[in-house]
C-alpha cells in the first residue's frame, strides 16, 4: 500500500479556470486529478442537448482538456476521475478513447458509471410506489412529472471505486457527489471498507474542501482578500491523503492564492446546513470533529474526524420546466442617478398596471446601491451612476415577452443621462425548477463497465 | 466600543435552493466566545429583515472559530427562480460584517 496519495482539484465547477486542471498535471506531481462539472441545472441542459443529439449529453469541455493532457497523465500514471459525463458518460467515454487512438496511445482503460439516469425508469419507480416527494415541500413528483426535464440519483464513491479497482485509468460518471470523486481513490488505494466511517467521512471532508476549486486556496476569500499573492496564477488545492484517514491541503510550489487554516475554514463552511450531520450516500460526516493545524507554508493538515453511517436513501434531483423570467437593465448617470433610476422603475410599473399586466413575481435592484445587501445598503451620497435592473417571473410566456417590450421606451419617454442598453430587448428565458426527493438505495444499481482503446 | 462584525470575523455564504447558509469565522480564538454569546440566530434574523422571509438555525463549530447559520425563504425563490442579482446569496456572508456591536476594548488590544 501506498503511504501517500495526492489528488489534485482540477475544476471547482463548470467553466472554471480552463488551464487549471492542466497545471496541476504538469506543474508538480498528483497521482489522481478530479474534476467536477455538474451544477444542479446543469443535468437539464445536457438531456436537451442529448435529446437533439444522442452523441451529446457530457461536459463537452471535458474532450479538448482530455486532449492537451491524455499523453501527460498517461505517461505520468495520473488517473482522472470526474461526473463530466453528464447523461450520457458512454458518448463521453467514446470521445476519450478516440483522443487515445489519435495520440496513439494504448491501452488507455475508462472506466464508466452508469445508473443514476432515473429519467427513463421514471415511470417505473413512481408505479412501484416511490412519490419522490418533494424534500421541503413534501409534493409527491407526479403533480410535475410532465414537465420533468431530467432525474438523476447521486451515487457516492463506491462504484468509482470499483472503475478503479478494475484498473480504470479514467472514470467518467454522471450525477455523483463531488466529495465521492475525492474519496473514491482513498477508499480503492488504502483498502478502506465501506463501513469504516471515520475514514470515509474524513475522505469526505477532504472532498469538500476540493470540490470548489481555488476557493480552498485563496480564491474568494474575505479575510484580508488583498493580500493573497499571485491570484492571477492560481494554483488549485491538492489533498494528499494518508492510509489513516489524515489529509493534508496544500498546491503546487510556486504558484499564487494562499492555502492556510483561514482559507480552508471558510471552504469548509461553505454550503452546509448541521455540521454535525454532512449527509452523503457513503457516510454522515461530523464536521465539529474536524481538527486543522498549519504545518508548513501553504500546508493544512486535516485531521481526527469522525463520521457515522450512511443513510438506506440516495438524493434525487430532478429538474421541471417551471415557468418564465424576463430581466433587463437600464443605467442612469450623474446627476441624481438614484432619483432617476427610481423613477424610471415606478414609471415602467405605471405602464405594465396600465395595460392589465401582473406577474407572479416582478423585483427591481438598483445596481450600485442595493442588489447586494437590500435594505442593509446605505444611501448614496452622490452616486455617478445606478443601474436600474428589473426583472418578471410568470408561467405565461405572453405576459413575460411583453415586459421586455416596455423596457426600451424609457430611453426615450423616461428621466434623462440614460443609457447601457445594448443588449437588446430582454428575451424571456425557462425557468428550470430543481426537485429534490430521497429514493431507497435498493431501487436503483450503479453499473461499472469498462472500455479499452 | 463599538465596532463592526468585520473587524472581528471573516465569512462565506452560499445556497441550497431557497435556503442561504453565513459561516461566520472568527479572526482570532478570543473572540469566538463573544460571538457565541452576542450573533444568536434571533439577531441574525433581525438583521436580515426584509431579505430572509423564513427562520434562522445556528450551528456552533468551536473547533473552527466558526458559527453557521442557516437562512431559509432568503433568496427570492432560490436558483433559476429567483429574480435578484446575487440570487445564490454570494454577498450575504459581507451583509452579516456589516453588523454593529459593542465589544471590550481590551478584547481588541489582546
Amino acid at each position: 500500500m501506498k503511504e501517500m496519495i495526492r489528488i489534485a482539484s482540477g475544476q471547482g465547477f463548470w467553466g472554471d479556470l480552463q488551464r487549471a486542471p492542466v497545471d496541476q498535471v504538469r506543474n508538480g506531481p498528483i497521482d489522481y486529478l478530479v474534476m467536477d462539472y455538474l451544477a444542479e441545472v446543469t443535468m437539464s441542459i445536457l438531456q436537451k442537448q442529448r435529446k437533439k443529439d444522442p452523441a451529446l449529453g457530457y461536459a463537452r469541455d471535458f474532450i479538448p482538456l482530455m486532449d492537451e493532457i491524455l499523453p501527460t497523465v498517461m505517461a505520468k500514471g495520473i488517473r482522472v476521475i470526474t461526473n463530466g459525463g453528464g447523461v450520457n458518460p458512454i458518448a463521453c467515454s467514446e470521445a476519450v478513447l478516440a483522443l487515445a487512438r489519435k495520440h496513439g496511445i494504448p491501452g488507455v482503460r475508462v472506466g464508466v458509471v452508469l445508473g443514476d439516469d432515473i429519467l427513463p425508469s421514471l415511470d417505473a419507480l413512481l408505479a412501484q410506489g416511490h412519490e419522490l416527494r418533494h424534500m421541503e415541500t413534501g409534493e409527491p413528483l407526479r403533480s410535475i412529472r410532465d414537465r420533468v426535464q431530467s432525474a438523476n440519483v447521486y451515487f457516492g464513491a463506491g462504484p468509482i471505486v470499483e472503475a478503479l479497482r478494475q484498473g480504470a485509468n479514467i472514470v467518467i460518471t454522471g450525477r455523483t457527489t463531488d466529495t465521492g470523486l475525492t474519496l473514491a481513490p482513498m477508499m480503492a488505494e488504502f483498502g478502506w471498507q465501506p463501513d469504516d466511517w471515520n475514514r470515509l467521512a474524513a475522505g469526505t471532508i477532504a472532498g469538500h474542501i476540493l470540490e470548489c476549486g481555488a476557493q480552498a486556496s485563496g480564491g474568494n476569500f474575505s479575510a484580508d482578500w488583498e493580500h493573497v499573492p499571485d491570484l492571477a496564477r492560481v494554483g488549485f488545492p491538492i489533498a494528499e491523503a494518508h492510509p489513516n484517514g489524515e489529509v493534508v491541503i496544500t498546491k503546487h510550489l510556486g504558484t499564487g492564492g494562499r492555502v492556510s487554516r483561514q482559507t480552508v475554514t471558510e471552504q469548509l463552511v461553505y454550503e452546509i446546513g448541521d455540521p454535525r450531520q454532512y449527509i452523503t450516500p457513503d457516510c454522515v460526516a461530523d464536521f465539529s470533529s474536524i481538527h486543522l493545524e498549519e504545518v508548513g507554508p501553504d500546508r493544512v493538515r486535516v485531521f481526527g474526524i469522525t463520521g457515522a453511517p450512511s443513510t438506506e436513501f440516495y438524493k434525487v434531483s430532478a429538474s421541471f420546466s417551471d415557468g418564465y423570467t424576463a430581466i433587463g437593465t437600464l443605467t442612469y448617470s450623474w446627476p441624481d442617478a438614484l432619483a432617476k433610476a427610481q423613477k424610471a422603475d415606478e414609471i415602467l410599473r405605471t405602464r405594465l398596471k396600465d395595460l392589465g399586466l401582473t406577474y407572479e413575481e416582478i423585483h427591481s435592484e438598483f445596481l450600485g446601491f442595493n442588489s447586494s445587501h437590500g435594505p442593509l445598503s446605505p444611501l448614496p451620497v452622490e452616486a455617478n451612476e445606478i443601474v436600474l435592473r428589473i426583472g418578471v417571473r410568470d408561467h405565461r410566456f405572453d405576459a413575460v415577452e411583453r415586459f421586455g417590450r416596455e423596457l426600451a421606451p424609457l430611453i426615450l419617454t423616461g428621466p434623462p443621462s440614460v443609457t447601457g442598453f445594448a443588449g437588446g430587448r430582454p428575451k424571456p428565458a425557462e425557468v428550470v425548477s430543481y426537485w429534490p426527493a430521497l429514493l431507497p438505495k435498493t431501487a436503483v444499481q450503479p453499473r461499472v463497465q469498462i472500455l479499452e482503446s | 466600543m463599538r465596532v463592526r462584525l468585520l473587524d472581528l470575523c471573516h465569512a462565506r455564504s452560499g445556497d441550497k435552493g431557497d435556503t442561504a447558509n453565513i459561516g461566520l469565522i472568527a479572526r482570532k480564538p478570543e473572540y469566538f466566545p463573544l460571538i457565541v454569546r452576542e450573533i444568536t440566530a434571533e439577531r441574525v434574523r433581525n438583521h436580515f429583515a426584509g431579505i430572509v422571509r423564513g427562520s434562522v438555525e445556528r450551528y456552533e463549530l468551536p473547533n473552527l472559530g466558526a458559527l453557521n447559520f442557516v437562512l431559509h425563504e432568503a433568496l427570492g425563490g432560490g436558483g433559476t427562480l429567483s429574480l435578484r442579482n446575487d440570487a445564490q446569496g454570494k454577498t450575504l456572508a459581507a451583509a452579516l460584517l456589516r453588523m454593529e456591536l459593542d465589544v471590550d476594548k481590551d478584547l481588541l488590544l489582546k
